[in-house]
């Protein structure tokens, strides 16, 4: 439901974007793989905790696109193929590898303390940023960033649903796409190749 | 040299396998320290209709056979009570489907280590018989084929 919800969102901000500008260039070839989300009022900034304790928000990284994804490290399966594809498009972007952030929000700070979100990163490329909050505001950046997730109860511990979604700011912080679990790193480093040529460095 | 390895490490897993049950390449996801959970990956080949009901390992104090699942793009991990293992078809437990997942670790799992496994496959006449697998452990950034030793299938 909240998937449907969020597609037809976007659909509209789409429609919206190709009545706003001339309606031929809807009809072209789409410039990304990724949903282009341009213009969307959600996901704006964050104020998380980096493993040293210290407040980051986007505009610690302007200059550079960030690449946010939202998960937990007791996750066996999508947490890593997702910070994989990350460190695969960064070896993509070759000389534009510094032009990118990647940010992996957990939605398990319970679990997810900041020595263990500093190393899981760290597995995944030395630059991966971890960044967590308290359970609380977990709860609030979450929604406002669209990612439903909740713990399901296994055996006496419990493992999580989430949105598996990735999403892209440019490096002026205007939040642009919205990257499916799905799509393969070589199309994310071209979106994000076409995002980093409209920046100058 | 690799290649050696490879197939040694086959022999060594194959060896443990009983004659109708077959497990190939299996592999370990590295954890890094308090980190209490991961995935196991594997092949397995039933000769005889077969369904995997269980596992087991030393490593951890719960073991479950669990699905992956995409609704949307929410992802989406169950317990299965049961997975289908078809007469003659290998079935792959890899990123993005099937994996046993190691939950509640003793201790972490590091690289280079072999955690034992044992599957439980119950055949179609309802006998159970145990699977010994030693899976290596792989990098936490190790890709979705887990397979660092490039294509082996022996026999
Ligand atoms: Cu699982």
């Amino acid at each position: 439901m909240f998937a449907t919800n969020r597609a037809s969102c976007w659909r509209q901000l789409f429609a919206a974007a190709c009545a706003a500008l001339l309606l031929g260039a809807c009809t072209n070839e789409p410039m990304f793989t990724a949903t282009d989300i341009t213009g969307a009022t959600f996901g704006q900034d964050f104020r998380l905790f980096d493993p040293d304790g210290r407040t980051r928000s986007l505009a610690d990284f302007r200059g550079k696109a960030v690449l946010v994804f939202f998960g937990f490290t007791q996750c066996p399966d999508v947490c890593p193929t997702a910070l994989i594809r990350a460190a695969e498009v960064k070896r993509l972007l070759g000389a534009d590898a510094g032009r990118l952030q990647v940010v992996f929000v957990t939605l398990d700070p319970e679990r997810d303390t900041p020595a263990v979100l500093r190393e899981y990163t760290a597995a995944f490329g030395a630059d991966v940023l971890g960044l967590y909050t308290t359970v609380e505001n977990t709860a609030r950046v979450a929604e406002e960033f669209r990612i439903f997730y909740r713990k399901v109860p296994t055996g006496d511990s419990y493992t999580m649903d989430h949105t598996a979604t990735s999403y892209v700011y440019d490096p002026a912080g205007r939040l642009r796409l919205a990257v499916l679990h799905a799509q393969g790193a070589e199309a994310l480093a071209a979106d994000l190749k076409t995002l980093l040529q409209s920046f100058s460095r | 040299m690799k290649r050696l390895a490879f197939a040694s490490l086959f022999v060594f897993t194959a060896s443990t396998a009983f004659a109708q049950v077959h497990v190939a390449e299996p592999w370990v996801r590295a954890t890094v320290p308090q980190q209490r959970s991961t995935g196991a990956f594997l092949k397995i080949t039933s000769q005889e209709d077969a369904r995997l009901v269980a596992a087991q390992s030393p490593v951890a104090k719960v073991v479950e056979v669990h699905e992956m699942k995409m609704e949307g793009d929410v992802m989406k991990m169950r317990a299965v009570p049961a997975l289908d293992l078809p007469a003659g078809k290998t079935v792959e437990l890899k990123p993005g489907g099937y994996h046993v997942m190691l939950i509640d670790l003793h201790a972490q799992v590091k690289e280079g280590e072999v955690v034992p496994l044992t599957l439980v496959v119950e055949g179609k006449d309802g006998k159970r018989e145990q699977i010994e697998v030693q899976a290596p452990v792989h990098p936490l950034a190790a890709p979705a084929n887990g397979n660092q030793h490039g294509h082996g299938h022996g026999h």
